[in-house]
């Protein structure tokens, strides 16, 4: 007889797992979050379908805070290195993760783009995701912060349609704002649909082309870099090595 | 579709306990998949029953536990129903996701020489 639950069957075995999927990938976010912390590092995964403005995003950002603080990014795509040349080109150093066919950044693929000389000085560290609303809510990848960029012309009802990436938001960025004379866009229904997916609404309107709005995101950025800073740890070292191919 | 990178994941996971077990097949794999987990139950069985082909699961049923999203107030329990304003009417404290958000590998049902 089966000597865990007594089935009758000598070969069959329940095996209790108990575990999350994503378990390895959770580790590897856990390690990044050790990287980010030991080296007082904000990162910021920078999430939202594609053309809704996270790349004009940061390099409004990155204009704003030249000279001020060290930043870097990690640019997502299936293809092309277009996004990090932009960002290279605003003035932030950026390193592509082209990820072929896969529809989201993973902890380990951050890690890897870790290793990148050009993000080693980065205190302020932008991980620009794949242009998604749904698979890069799924993945952890040690940011301490979720922010979703969502543009006007995507319409309010993108949060009740797509809420797990919403609920996972800590900030939601309405981009393309000078657009709204133009549109049927109405922002209190966007706010009142996001209050139905978002415990804690965070929300600013902005335009990156006019600036309009933007002080907010900058204020909101600089809080969160001046709390990075009081948290950061004496020591510099994480406790473990890596391997050679920096996997 | 990141339900095939998930399966990936799963196989991953599934594989470490075999090989400690000295499996020869997988029969069964139970999961638990939140309603607001980001992860399709049917996409995640379909993807299961491709990557599955060649491997110890290639024989193995899946059955998926679907959870539904249930919302409470962070401070004072009271339950908010899904699809309201996610704010608690009495004590005005954010609401906290109790369960729905899960993506667990509950159990295996594996053939052991």
């Amino acid at each position: 007889m089966c000597e865990t639950c007594g089935c009758g069957d000598p070969h069959l075995v329940p095996v209790e797992v108990q575990d999350r999927i994503l378990s390895v990938n959770d580790r590897q976010a856990a390690h990044n979050r050790e990287h980010f912390a030991a080296n007082g590092v904000l990162a910021i995964n920078l999430m939202g379908s594609p053309g809704s403005g996270k790349t004009a995003v940061l390099e409004a950002t990155a204009r704003a805070f030249a000279g001020r603080f060290r930043t870097g990014a990690i640019a997502g795509d299936l293809e092309t290195e277009r996004d990090a040349d932009r960002l290279r080109a605003a003035g932030i150093p950026a390193h592509a993760i082209t990820t072929g066919n896969a529809c989201h950044l993973d902890a380990g693929m951050v890690h890897r783009a870790l290793h990148a000389d050009s993000l080693h000085d980065a205190r302020l560290l932008f991980v620009e995701n794949v242009g998604n609303l749904v698979c890069p809510a799924v993945y952890d990848l040690g940011q301490a912060f979720n922010v979703v960029a969502l543009s006007v012309t995507e319409g309010e009802d993108k949060p009740l349609k797509y809420p797990v990436m919403f609920r996972k938001a800590d900030l939601v960025l309405v981009t393309k704002t000078d657009l709204l004379p133009y549109l049927d866009f109405r922002v209190d229904t966007l706010l009142d649909a996001l209050s139905r997916v978002m415990p804690a609404p965070a929300v600013f309107q902005v335009s990156s082309r006019t600036g309009a709005g933007m002080d907010g995101w900058f204020r909101w950025l600089e809080g969160r870099l001046a709390a990075t800073d009081g948290a950061r740890p004496q020591h510099q070292a994480h406790g473990h090595s890596h391997p050679p191919d920096g996997a | 579709m990141h339900e095939y990178s998930l399966v990936q994941s799963l196989m991953e996971r599934i594989a470490l306990e075999a090989t400690a077990r000295h499996a020869v097949a997988v029969h069964r794999v139970r999961l638990t998949i939140g309603e607001l987990s980001g992860v399709e139950p049917d996409l995640l069985e379909s993807a299961f029953e491709i990557v599955r082909e060649g491997t110890l699961c290639a024989g193995a049923s899946i059955e998926i536990l679907r959870v539904a999203a249930r919302w409470e107030c962070a401070q004072c329990l009271a339950p908010i129903a899904a699809g309201q304003v996610l704010q608690c009417g009495a004590c005005g404290s954010p609401a906290r996701l109790v369960e729905g958000g899960e993506i667990v590998l509950d159990q295996l049902e594996m053939e052991v020489p």
